[in-house]
């Protein structure tokens, strides 16, 4: 009959971190005499590009290139605890556990360079590009691989660091609900525009518009990764999945892709997006967790869109041709 | 740091194991292949809710190939419950199922064998002897007398120190409800959703010859993983070694601790290699969902868009177990205000089993639910007030130094930034006092923020 389009909004805010704290990570830090740092640690990369994040947070931290940076994950046997990769929290938790052991292993790598340029470690800077040397005097400078190697064989010492995260679990109140459940909050707001066909039921997404507030982006590209691919999965749940179509009737399961809806390359809207980044006070460089919030905010947004479009109060999710007839006829 | 200072944090370098990925020569469980590896598959309730009264594997047993069968007998540690480790309990679900089962897809009985398809044809011929028992499927349902009760302390819920429920109590929401211009009030039913990875769930374990058993998994969480692990087979955690931080997909469906248990316990009594990875139905049909909910608002609005109350009662269903889900129900509590000041907040949030899939962690993690309640609401009450979406979110959202009615103050607030900057990049008009807000524009002291006290813009 008719394609009625309709625009919505939503705002939201997301917790960094396990809910009431608790969830420590450590990194250790330690530097080989090929010049490299290698940080150990026990975090999963899921596929959201963790590992090149942290390796970045570990260079900064360090003032050494990228390339002599090595993230050493995955193995109980040789990294320290990690609590998991959830809660929006390992950006935030192993970044500020390697700044921590970043700042030990320099400190003795300065030391080491120090005696090698007759200098004071506070007048010692590195410089990004593998050399550390006199603040001001850029002809007094050696290369990490001597630096390690004087170390090793010269002085002794080792050049290595520890770092922990640590909010302790405080607990919740059980009369009031008092309690501390994040580190820090990521804000978005997302404008979804749709176009609803009134005789198929049949919604199309056809842009979403989003601002995010995240601290400060380590990687903008993995950024507008997470955002484009949350904002995916996110027009999944408002218009295609659900295990249990008929809830909390259990029949009807999906048993795979061919029967389980989830978006295609054809759903996928016009997306434009900005990044805003108000530095966290306690996150590594300032970083704010954002990984799940990406995809739970186009959710109401698409949801308010349809409302908007045919005057409904649909208010469950996914909203399938079926739920935008039934409410068409309701308002009947 | 100043920024200037900032050579490698804020550049868009290449990603490290992108070639690797798009490549095929990232390693994924379904990938490693061990000498003498074997493989197993479960057993699994057909019903909602039964009793077990026998399991017969003497055709099974026949299936060449067949090499072990597994019940709960054999697991040393069979109750548990995930989050024990942060001190959730009590434990109340089996590694594998032992008078009855709970949902349909229950692990009841594990089998090894030299092939995948011997092991599904050894499944395939366990004969179950299964008395049918009254379901529940419902979250109120669950809660009313007369209910099947499922859960040994016979109570279907959650029990919050002491309390049926996780409660919010801050300011007085009658008395606001009272002073209210409206009363807005709506029910949210955001239904299961499956995580869908593109690996599925899967773990392989090896006995080591120093008696170590190593186990290679998809887990998101690896001393969560093998902390549990070594619970349920009372062995000391430097018995085990896990290996993985590379995943095909989690967003919260892979820190279940479901297959490295039973498969490193099986592992070390065959003395082989045991391989246990979910096939694509599995991962759909019985591994743990997002968690549905249904949550009843009531709100009390001023006529000139502030809202001065909320009293909200939400289900959260559990499905059969624990899981993660009892503590996504205070991360739900918690947010169910959104990013917004309200000065009067009651929240009762109960955690229900019913005879379902178990639901536990995903993406937004109680919190998914609780943003769709709040910015559908928001609308609603936009509607009933007559103001413009965005200048209503404007008016209401938290500033840094507001009181969250879980008492912690505001300290990284930006909502009201991102709102703008949403309007201004659609090109929505938004008029003063809303054009010149900022998240910084209230005094920082939280007494001033009372209850029942509308700020002035």
């Amino acid at each position: 009959m008719a394609k009625v389009r309709g625009t919505g909004i939503s705002s939201v805010n997301y917790p960094t971190g396990m809910n009431l704290g608790g969830d420590p990570t450590q990194a250790l830090i330690h530097m080989t005499t090929t010049g490299t740092f290698v940080i150990s640690l026990a975090s999963t990369d899921l596929g959201q590009g963790l590992k090149t994040v942290l390796a970045q947070i570990g260079a900064e931290a360090l003032g050494v290139p990228m390339e002599n940076v090595l993230i050493d994950t995955g193995d109980t046997d040789t990294g320290p605890h990690c609590m998991g990769t959830f809660a929006s929290r390992t950006t935030h938790r192993a970044g500020n556990a390697i700044i921590m052991a970043a700042e030990e292993a320099k400190k003795t790598l300065f030391e080491i360079v120090a005696d090698e340029l007759e200098a004071r470690p506070d007048d010692l800077e590195a410089d990004g590009t593998g050399f550390i040397g006199v603040k001001g005097s850029p002809d007094r400078k050696i290369h990490l691989v001597d630096a390690a190697l004087a170390g090793h064989f010269k002085y002794g010492k080792t050049v290595a660091g520890r770092g922990i995260f640590f909010k302790p679990n405080l607990g919740v109140d059980p009369e009031t609900g008092k309690m501390d459940p994040d580190s820090t909050e990521a804000h978005a707001c997302v404008v979804a525009e749709v176009e609803v066909d009134t005789e198929t039921g049949d919604v199309k997404v056809l842009s979403l518009h989003s601002v995010y507030e995240i601290g400060r982006q380590v990687n903008p590209a993995l950024v507008e990764g997470q955002i484009r691919g949350g904002s995916v999965m996110g027009l999944g749940h408002a218009l295609y999945e659900s295990t249990e179509p008929y809830y909390p009737n259990p029949e009807h399961r999906a048993g795979g892709f061919f029967e389980y809806i989830l978006p295609l390359a054809p759903d996928v809207p016009e997306m434009e997006m900005r990044v805003l980044e108000y530095p966290s006070e306690n996150g590594p460089f300032g970083v704010k967790g954002f990984g799940e919030m990406t995809a739970n905010a186009p959710i109401p947004a698409i949801v308010n869109a349809i409302n908007n479009a045919l005057g409904t109060e649909i208010s469950c999710h996914p909203v399938t041709p079926e739920v935008v007839l039934r409410a068409l006829e309701a308002k009947k | 740091m100043a920024e200037q200072d900032l050579k490698v944090v804020g550049q868009s370098v290449l990603r490290r194991d992108g070639m690797s990925h798009v490549t095929g020569k990232t390693q994924y469980i379904d990938d490693i292949l061990l000498p003498a590896m074997t493989h197993l598959k479960m057993v699994r309730s057909p019903l909602h809710h039964a009793r077990i009264r026998s399991i017969d594997f003497s055709e099974a047993e026949k299936v060449p190939g067949f090499v072990r069968a597994f019940t709960y007998k054999d697991v040393p540690k069979n109750i548990y419950t995930i989050l024990c480790l942060i001190g959730v309990g009590p434990d109340e679900e089996p590694v594998l199922a032992e008078q009855e089962v709970l949902f349909k897809g229950e692990q009841i009985a594990a089998i090894v064998a030299e092939t995948e398809e011997a092991a599904n044809e050894a499944v395939a011929r366990v004969r179950l002897d299964l008395e049918e028992l009254p379901p529940v499927f419902d979250v109120e349902e669950a809660l009313k007398p007369g209910a099947p009760i499922i859960k040994p302390w016979g109570k279907n819920h959650f029990e919050y120190e002491g309390h049926h429920c996780r409660r919010i109590r801050f300011g007085d929401v009658e008395k606001a409800f009272a002073e209210a211009d409206y009363i807005v009030e709506g029910c949210y039913e955001p239904k299961p959703i499956e995580h869908a990875p593109l690996e599925t769930t899967g773990c392989v374990a090896k006995p080591e010859a120093d008696g170590r058993i190593t186990v290679y998994t998809n887990t998101q969480a690896l001393y969560f993983s093998m902390d549990n692990t070594a619970l349920i087979l009372q062995v000391p955690f430097n018995k085990l070694h896990f290996v993985g931080g590379t995943v095909g997909g989690g967003f919260g469906g892979k820190v279940d601790v479901i297959v490295e248990p039973i498969a490193a316990l099986a592992a070390m009594k065959i003395g082989r290699p045991v391989k246990y990875l979910y096939t694509r139905s599995e991962e759909f049909n019985v591994s743990s969902t997002r968690v549905a909910y249904r949550i009843y608002f009531k709100d009390g609005v001023t006529k000139d868009g502030r809202i001065i109350a909320r009293k909200v009662i939400s289900y959260a269903d559990a499905g059969a177990y624990n899981r993660h889900t009892p503590y996504a129900v205070t991360k739900h509590a918690a947010n169910i205000t959104g990013p917004y000041m309200i000065p009067n907040v009651y929240v009762d949030a109960y955690c229900v089993y019913t005879n379902r899939v178990p639901t536990s962690a995903m993406r937004g993690f109680g919190v998914t639910s609780a943003s769709f309640a709040t910015e559908v609401q928001m609308d609603k009450i936009a509607r009933t007030v007559g103001m413009d979406p965005f200048e209503i979110r404007l008016l209401n959202g938290y500033r840094n130094g507001d009181m969250r009615p879980y008492q912690k103050v505001v300290g990284d607030a930006t909502l009201v930034e991102v709102v703008q900057a949403a309007a201004e990049m659609v090109g929505h008009p938004v008029r003063e006092p809303y054009k010149s807000m900022h998240s910084w524009d209230r005094d920082y002291s939280p007494e001033r923020h009372q209850p029942l006290q509308a700020e002035e813009v």
